[in-house]
């Protein structure tokens, strides 16, 4: 069993400790300095390099500036423009009536938010992260998920819950759990995950759009990162269809399917598979948690023969492990090695950075657990 | 966001007096504390006097919230020199005749459920008054987030047996498909858009709600409170942008025993910052199941707490029609002023009935103290006291009314067991907007399961059969 239940010592911590740093949230006083704030150049192909913060936002800005039913609530949106910034200028472009900061009530808000829903409106309520959703978990839940089915279908609940998912740097335990699991089982709800800019922009706009309670569950530590976005994700007509993965890197010997930032570790350990023993790892990345493509995962485990799934969450209960039931039961015939997963360590998260990196799968897990997988 | 200055204006009154500050920018009404002040300018308290004086506020102290009452228990005005309540005769009628319509219907279908009929059933002995008195103030517009023991609301505002009968048996005239427990009523009007083919709106689109005034009723509790701010603040907004139309509230009930729960204040709050629209309506019946109010605060009844949150509150008698009605029409005015507040109403009154049919109070309160509470004060025979007293009613037109609403009532049980039972393909439907390909796979699984062994599935009870799965 690859998922690593206990601390796995690694060689190196993944790089972009570092980087995120500069992002690390001060809990509810979450200090982010503004000039991360920063817009892509334009290559000659039209494609652009922008920030998966800057693509949320143009989202949000798009949605709320085409669809006057929508509007952004949670902490700290409006006048500070989000605890990480994703929702800059947008206070001053629509307004306090539409950018809305709330008290310090996760049950409030969320509530709010669902009412509103109810009523007909397409609220987008945002969590500081999605740890601090579970003081709202009934109404994401049991209202949320549940009131069209319960209503007989007469009531809609267009909402769409985001925020940062997962953990981040140096936040311990109570502020980097993983809750793609959580919200998966949720009949009625959907769930996406967003790893690139295109992602973040094409999902979050489908799930504004989408008449169904949709989480975003999105990534601290992607925020700042750079992705190039083709000239037509650059448009405000731009939506990705929710419950379709993407083959990120084909390949033919081994399937790694992942998601969120996960789905970087694996392009990279990808490479390094090639390099050090010349396999070809196809690299997928989930985008949807619910619904999941397993169309898209079945047809690659059958062209490869081998699956392996890369998450952050915890190993039991999880996503990696609905993905290996379905492997087992959709393409038992073509595994040609036992499905193998590699996931967050069954443990609180530890604060200390050392510990930290050793309770989430590194890129030289996810390698060395592929060549175990393969035998090489 | 407008700021708001609490002022207290007399402890007597339990009264806040607001004024409002809309800056276009929130620092533009920062404040500093200036030398020589003889009070405090503190940003979280900016109107509280200094003092050298050392002393706890005591909730002991303080004196209790008055209850509003117009009738008493003999059915007389209590202030006779006031006028009588605006209401037509006709009105008093009907909200009597309502009043014993739920509690004929109670009777009814709590034996039925000790027969085995149905599941699960909740009366509300005790509390018509606060229903019907209070939805009688509201306007058909106006939106309802109900708990569960408000059947009087749903009465008043044109649920007919029939519509009650279908949803207790969860039959195919249920509007809710059979999919919630009995009494978690729901009522709809036809949507003006239907969100699977027109969700996604124009900046130009006029906000509409979708007419669901009466949402359905959620079993966990609380849960509706800050959704009712929420939905208030989304009719804040279409009415904003439709200035021609009525501006309209939402109506909050929930028992005393849901206060407890960390979601009402939440919502209070959250109501009281966004100026939401909404009125609070809490039954406060003495008793959160077995659990009497004496355990479950300290402090003086419900009330109190709204005026803690700066929100315009008042206690009346829930036994008294009237009372009710007035204090719900003055809240749905108060509420709608100044560019939209809550209200919170603590109704009082005493639940006769058991918590539910899953509950046998007698095993926690004598059976004197409830055969009391009938006899001596009840909403039901105040009223007709009073009725009896304009001449409006007699011991004949009693008996004749009850005769016949019980007779209407069990057509009506009669007809709706004898109902066939939703279509099969409700169960899967309505989970998303459109059913999901998965779904509808399953659905195929069931049909060709359904019709491989014909003898040993009877499909007469769903309406259309088999094709019920088409």
């Amino acid at each position: 069993m690859a998922a690593p239940r206990l601390f796995r010592p690694t060689a190196r911590l993944f790089s972009s400790r570092l980087a995120s740093t500069a992002l690390r949230s001060n809990l509810r006083q979450t200090a982010c300095a503004p000039s991360i704030y920063r817009r892509g150049y334009a290559t000659e192909n039209g494609t652009k390099e922008v920030t998966v913060r800057d693509a949320l936002n143009e989202a949000l800005a798009e949605e709320l500036e085409l669809n006057q039913k929508t509007f952004i609530l949670g902490e700290e949106v409006a006048q500070y423009n989000g605890a990480y910034k994703v929702t800059r200028g947008l206070l001053d472009r629509f307004g306090p009536k539409r950018v809305i900061d709330t008290p310090i009530t996760e049950a409030g808000f969320c509530g709010l938010a669902v009412g509103a829903a109810l009523a007909g409106l397409h609220p987008i309520c945002e969590f500081m992260t999605f740890n601090f959703a579970m003081q709202a978990i009934d109404q994401i839940i049991n209202s949320a998920a549940k009131t069209h089915y319960m209503s007989g279908g007469i009531q809609p609940c267009n909402v769409t819950f985001r925020g940062p998912n997962g953990f981040a740097a140096g936040v311990a335990a109570q502020h980097s759990q993983d809750y793609s699991a959580w919200y998966g089982s949720i009949p009625g709800l959907k769930v996406v995950s967003p790893w690139s800019s295109e992602d973040a922009k094409g999902l979050l706009k489908a799930a504004i759009r989408d008449p169904n309670p949709v989480v975003v569950l999105e990534n601290e530590l992607m925020y700042g990162q750079s992705f190039p976005m083709s000239e037509a994700a650059q448009k405000n007509d731009f939506v990705l269809p929710i419950g379709k993965a993407k083959i990120e890197r084909p390949g033919k010997d081994l399937t790694i399917v992942s998601l969120s930032r996960c789905v970087g570790q694996s392009l990279t350990a990808a490479a390094e598979l090639k390099q050090k023993y010349g396999v070809d790892a196809e690299v997928i990345n989930l985008r949807s948690v619910k619904p999941l493509d397993v169309e898209t995962i079945i047809a690659s485990l059958k062209k490869t023969g081998r699956i392996m799934v890369v998450e952050s969450g915890y190993p039991m209960f999880g996503v990696s492990s609905e993905i290996l039931a379905l492997s087992m039961e959709y393409g038992f015939d073509y595994l040609t090695a036992p499905a193998v997963r590699v996931t967050g360590a069954e443990v609180p998260t530890p604060y200390a950075a050392g510990l930290e990196g050793m309770a989430f799968p590194q890129e030289d897990t996810i390698v060395t657990q592929a060549a175990k997988l393969l035998r090489l | 966001m407008s700021l708001k200055i609490l002022t207290r204006s007399g402890l007597r009154s339990h009264h806040l007096t607001t004024a409002r500050i809309a800056p276009a920018r929130r620092w533009s009404s920062s404040i500093s504390q200036r030398p020589g002040s003889d009070s405090v300018r503190f940003p979280g308290a900016v109107n509280s006097k200094f003092t050298t004086q050392m002393s706890f506020l005591k909730a002991s102290d303080l004196p209790a919230i008055p209850t509003y009452r117009v009738m008493d228990s003999d059915g007389e005005m209590v202030d006779k020199t006031r006028p009588a309540p605006d209401v037509t005769d006709e009105e008093v009628l009907t909200w009597y005749k309502n009043m014993l319509s739920v509690s004929v219907m109670d009777v009814v279908m709590f034996e039925a459920q000790r027969q085995g009929r149905l599941s699960f059933y909740m009366v509300s002995a005790g509390e018509e008054g606060i229903t019907v008195g209070s939805a009688a103030a509201l306007t058909q517009d106006d939106v309802v987030f109900a708990q569960y023991r408000e059947a009087g609301v749903f009465q008043q505002r044109g649920f007919t047996l029939k519509n009650f009968m279908s949803q207790l048996f969860a039959n195919c005239n249920d509007t809710g498909k059979g999919r919630n427990m009995p009494v978690h009523y729901g009522q709809n009007y036809p949507r003006m858009v239907s969100p699977s083919t027109h969700h996604y709106g124009t900046a130009n689109e006029e906000l509409e709600a979708d007419k669901t005034t009466q949402h359905t009723i959620s079993s966990p509790l609380a849960t509706q409170i800050p959704q009712a701010a929420g939905a208030a603040y989304a009719l804040k907004l279409q009415d904003l942008q439709n200035p021609n139309r009525d501006p309209r509230i939402v109506a909050c009930y929930f028992g005393e025993g849901a206060a407890s729960e960390g979601d009402f204040h939440a919502a209070l709050n959250i109501a009281a910052t966004r100026s939401c629209p909404v009125v609070f309506i809490c039954r406060n019946n003495g008793y959160a199941i077995s659990t009497p109010t004496l355990e479950q605060y300290r402090g003086d009844g419900i009330a109190s707490r709204g005026v803690g949150y700066g929100i315009d509150t008042i206690r009346v008698d829930g036994n008294d029609v009237f009372a009710v009605n007035e204090a719900m029409k003055e809240a749905r005015r108060l509420a709608l002023s100044e560019g939209g507040k809550p209200v919170l109403i603590e109704a009082m009154s005493y639940r006769v009935s058991h918590h539910s049919t899953s509950d046998d109070s007698f095993a926690y309160r004598a059976r004197v103290e409830v055969e009391d509470w009938k006899r001596r004060d009840n909403p039901i025979i105040r009223l007709r006291k009073w009725l009896e007293n304009q001449g409006l009613w007699n011991e004949e037109l009693e008996k004749t009314t009850r005769d016949e609403m019980r007779k209407a009532v069990l057509k009506e049980f009669g007809d709706a067991e004898r109902q066939q039972k939703p279509s099969l393909k409700e169960a899967f439907a309505d989970v998303y907007e459109e059913i999901t390909e998965e779904q509808r796979e399953q659905m195929a699984e069931l049909k060709r399961i359904l019709e491989t062994y014909p003898d040993e599935y009877d499909l007469r009870p769903y309406k259309d059969g088999i094709k019920g799965l088409d």
